[in-house]
């Protein structure tokens, strides 16, 4: 169950005159109303919830999504900004009375700068289009989340988003020069640029992950980088949790980062298996997945010593990959994880906190009880070198207990990892899904404080208003789950 | 002794008093930026100690007034290191005989030659507590290495020179020290010349890590380039002793000059440890010097463009930050402002004398939208204007 702020009854009755007025600043068919055209935008990757948006408005330059914002400002209409809508934490879920700004039309890139290392684009650009307009030439925009077919660099900018090599390369925030953005009334405003550490107040930071509550961001200027001489994956499989954990706390004790470092459980290996044929072995309690990087001689010589590591685990199996094809199906299984639990269970939620690495054995073994008493079946798979969790908790859609267990269940985990010294979202954002748990890991003053700056770019709280903080008017209404 | 109360108490007086406060750590870059116009000052020298290190967890936490080498020595005893390179700046600003605090190197956000690969401090900025301008303890981030949990404020303060809270505890992200450095030296080549050569190191695929062009005046003043006839390009590679030497080699192979030199790690260490600190720039004692930062293609041009001023300096991050010193009046400092803004960056006063400093922006002015938004974000964070008050911007 999802509170929203009750429509605005103003803006309601008003919604003829509104979607004419916001025709007029648009392109022909840049502007959707029709209930039966509005319905692909109900909902994002949290697909429990759905809402049809007053209006969907597809601008195409950033002039356009400036008239937009300065209309709805002037009209007081509420605006939900939208990427791709793969949202995990219903970040781009509409509201009845908002108007949803899709940037899928600004799909443009910009400029690629190879000296200086940096490409400007469009906020409509997915996330691989930015590598693959780089990778014939050996670069690459280096955060991968596992939605990069789909996710746009503008979604991906407002969640912060992560990925499977940010171990060594860093989470969006780190790839970041610069910004065009659009404030709620309609102002153009560039961010930085091709350039390091802009002098005065941190925008980019505070923008990076800010959910679509502060502006629009109409372009980007990230950095790419070039690509390493090569790259090799080996599986490590161990007999439990407790000792694949001490192995990633050799393996950072020795001095080595590996680019990536996975972590499965039993449940997500015979999931991923079953989808993949990786050779994942079916008969380990815990794996871990680790990618190296470098000339040959490199991976080799890394590859050996971070073997020699893992022996000291008793492992059951070792396995090196011996060639690209072999690193490619070890990554099959662990990025399809999502796909390969939807064939086990057609429904599941994807929870996403961060845990100090230390924690790992403790949290999972928390989960098993939970997962015993809650009777549903979750499987984990982790960012080991990170501490971010993804347990994948698997219910029954067609039975409303088993969903609203589901969200118990999730809660619970996020509170637990909050406890063990965590918190409740390491890439994936707040959101709607977790914005009713803030208050477990911020006290009552220092939300007050986040909704000051929110409310210093966004006085009247039109931009994304109902998402990441606790709503605090009683008047609310409840939005069901769709059936 | 100074404790987080203690500090709140003192902000909450200045905020019943309307006396305005003069935030520090030590004091060691107190003259960075525009003079801050405050009767009183507080200080978090006394609140000093590391409280948590977890090697294995990539993280350190200390309260804000520790001084800088004691984190560093920890660090370093855990075969670990601050990934941003922080610089200790008194050979430039001054030394006021008290080492740099760790609060002080983030609420400037320095990031020494390591920035142009590893990112600056304020990637790793994984968890701050500061008192707020209305006497309040905040926490943003965490103890982790992933958190997107609300509204980043860690970024939001770090860099902000005080201004919007006084911090009180830092978590950071930290990395294993490198086993060994090697640094190709390529004598003799012009700025252009050299800035083509560091954006083609930094585009290969060898993981270059620092990447400096220093004049030949600059050359003579570090002592591990004792030797190196003429301007200096420097490439540095930190990994693993054999990498090093396996990627030095080919960068050697591919961008090598006639007199090329290979540092070792001993050298390698203490040449960047003075490219970091900004030894190389040669300025004078009433000399103004400036931070700029621009696209690397652009940073040889503006060091021609203000050459003809009497003002020098040198190149770090593959040519995007320029050092630059020169004469310390208004028509130097607007020259500086244009060549930045000329070649589409930014740029800091970094030291000046008062008469300068109080007189002219010290960052660049913020469009009008923005400047509204920074003022209510200021408003937001310190709505009695009692934290460092003008630091940044005249009148706020
Ligand atoms: C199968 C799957 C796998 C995933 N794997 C990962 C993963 O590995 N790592 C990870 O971090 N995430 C992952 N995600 C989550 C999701 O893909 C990311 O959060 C992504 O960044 C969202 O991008 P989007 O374009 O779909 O944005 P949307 O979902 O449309 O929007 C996300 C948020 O950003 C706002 N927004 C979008 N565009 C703009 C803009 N231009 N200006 C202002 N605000 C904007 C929206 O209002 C919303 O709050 C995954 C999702 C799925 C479905
Ligand atoms: C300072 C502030 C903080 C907000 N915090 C949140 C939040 O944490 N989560 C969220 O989802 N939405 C928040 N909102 C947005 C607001 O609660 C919702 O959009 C709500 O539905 C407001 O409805 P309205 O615009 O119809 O109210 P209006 O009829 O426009 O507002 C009535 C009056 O109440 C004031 N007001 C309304 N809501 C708030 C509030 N929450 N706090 C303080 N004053 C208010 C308005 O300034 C106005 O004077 C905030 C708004 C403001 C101004």
């Amino acid at each position: 169950m999802i509170r929203q702020p009750d429509p605005k009854p103003d803006v309601m009755v008003r919604r003829d005159s509104i979607v004419a007025g916001l025709r007029k600043l648009l392109p022909e068919t840049g502007l959707i109303a029709e209930p039966l055209r509005l319905k692909p935008y109900e909902t994002d990757g949290l697909s429990a919830y759905r809402q049809v948006p007053l209006a969907v408005a597809l601008p195409e330059t950033t002039e356009q999504v400036a008239a937009v914002l300065r209309f709805c400002h002037q009209n007081g209409v509420r605006v939900v900004p939208r990427g791709a809508g793969t949202s995990l934490s219903g970040g781009a879920l509409p509201m009845a009375d908002a108007v949803v700004v899709g940037m899928m039309r600004m799909n443009q890139i910009l400029d690629i700068d190879y000296p200086d290392r940096c490409a400007v684009v469009q906020a409509g650009v997915t996330n691989i289009g930015i590598t693959n307009a780089v990778s014939a030439d050996g670069f690459f925009y280096a955060p991968d989340p596992s939605s990069q077919l789909a996710c746009m660099i503008g979604g991906n900018v407002n969640m912060n988003s992560g990925g499977a090599h940010c171990l060594k390369y860093g989470v969006t925030a780190n790839n970041l020069l610069g910004l065009k953005i659009v404030t709620i009334d309609g102002e153009i405003i560039d961010i930085g640029g091709a350039y390091l550490d802009a002098a005065g107040y941190d925008w980019l930071g505070l923008l990076t992950g800010s959910e679509g509550m502060l502006a629009i961001v109409t372009e980007v200027t990230v950095r790419i980088l070039r690509g390493p001489e090569g790259a090799r994956a080996m599986l490590a499989a161990f007999k439990s949790n407790e000792i694949a954990g001490a192995c990633v706390d050799s393996i950072i004790s020795s001095g080595i980062i590996p680019v990536a470092l996975e972590f499965m459980d039993r449940p997500a290996i015979h999931a991923c298996e079953a989808f993949a044929h990786a050779g994942y072995p079916l008969d380990a309690e815990a794996m871990l997945i680790i990618e190296v990087e470098g000339s040959v001689e490199e991976q080799d010589r890394l590859l050996e010593q971070l073997s020699a590591i893992c022996r000291n685990f008793d492992p059951i199996s070792l396995k090196i990959s011996q060639s690209a094809e072999e690193s490619l199906a070890i990554w099959k299984g662990r990025k399809g994880a999502f796909g390969a639990v939807g064939r086990i269970s057609p429904d599941y939620l994807c929870m996403d906190g961060t845990i100090p690495t230390s924690q790992l054995p403790h949290v999972l073994r928390r989960i098993q009880e939970m997962s015993d008493s809650y009777g549903l079946k979750v499987a984990n798979i982790f960012h080991a070198g990170d501490g971010n969790l993804h347990p994948l908790i698997m219910f029954d859609a067609n039975n409303p207990s088993s969903f609203h267990a589901a969200e118990e269940f999730g809660a619970d985990i996020l509170k637990l990892c909050v406890e063990v010294g965590g918190c409740l979202t390491g890439e994936h954002g707040v959101g709607v899904e977790k914005r009713d748990l803030m208050p477990v890991q911020f006290r009552p003053h220092e939300l007050t404080q986040q909704r000051d700056i929110k409310s210093a770019f966004d006085p009247d709280w039109l931009l994304n208003p109902s998402k990441v903080f606790p709503l605090l008017d009683s008047e609310t209404a409840v939005l069901p789950r769709a059936a | 002794m100074t404790t987080e109360d203690s500090i709140v108490a003192a902000v909450a007086d200045a905020v019943r008093t309307r006396e305005p406060l003069l935030i520090e750590g030590n004091g060691t870059k107190a003259c960075m930026l525009r003079p801050v116009q405050a009767a009183r000052s507080l200080s978090t020298s006394g609140l000093s100690g590391i409280n948590l290190y977890a090697p294995k967890e990539l993280i350190i936490s200390a309260w804000a007034g520790t001084p800088l080498p004691e984190i560093e020595a920890a660090l370093a005893e855990g075969g670990q290191h601050l990934i941003a390179e922080p610089p200790d700046l008194s050979g430039l600003l001054g030394s006021t005989g008290k080492p740099q605090t760790f609060g002080g190197i983030v609420a400037t956000n320095l990031s020494g030659p390591r920035r142009v690969a590893w990112g600056a401090m304020r990637d790793h900025v994984m968890g701050v507590r500061a008192v707020t301008g209305r006497a309040e303890i905040i926490r943003s981030g965490g103890r982790v290495l992933k958190n997107v949990t609300g509204l980043d404020l860690c970024k939001l303060l770090t860099g902000s020179h005080g201004t919007l809270g006084v911090i009180t505890e830092i978590t950071l992200k930290v990395l294993p020290a490198p086993e060994a450095t090697g640094t190709l030296v390529l004598p003799g080549l012009d700025a252009a010349a050299g800035v083509g050569v560091l954006s083609a190191a930094l585009g290969s695929p060898y993981g270059v890590s620092g990447a400096a062009w220093l004049p030949a005046e600059a050359v003579g003043r570090v002592a591990g380039l004792a030797g190196v006839a003429g301007s200096a390009t420097l490439i540095r590679i930190e990994e693993f002793a054999p990498s090093v030497a396996y990627r030095i080699g080919r960068l050697h192979d591919q961008f090598g000059v006639a007199g090329s030199v290979v540092l070792d790690t001993a050298a390698s260490r203490s040449v960047w440890k003075d490219v970091g600190d900004v030894r190389p720039l040669v300025a004078a004692a009433e000399d103004a010097v400036w931070r700029v930062s621009v696209r690397p293609s652009a940073g040889a041009g503006v060091l021609d463009a203000l050459r003809p001023l009497g003002v020098t300096g040198f190149l770090d991050w593959g040519g995007g930050l320029v050092w630059l010193a020169g004469p310390a009046n208004t028509v130097t400092h607007t020259a500086v402002e244009a060549a930045a803004t000329a070649a589409g960056g930014t740029w800091t006063l970094v030291r000046a004398p008062d008469a300068l400093r109080g007189a002219v922006r010290v960052v660049p002015e913020e469009a009008a939208p923005l400047a509204r938004i920074t003022r209510q974000v200021k408003a937001a964070m310190d709505p009695a204007g009692v934290l460092n008050p003008g630091r940044m911007y005249a009148g706020l």
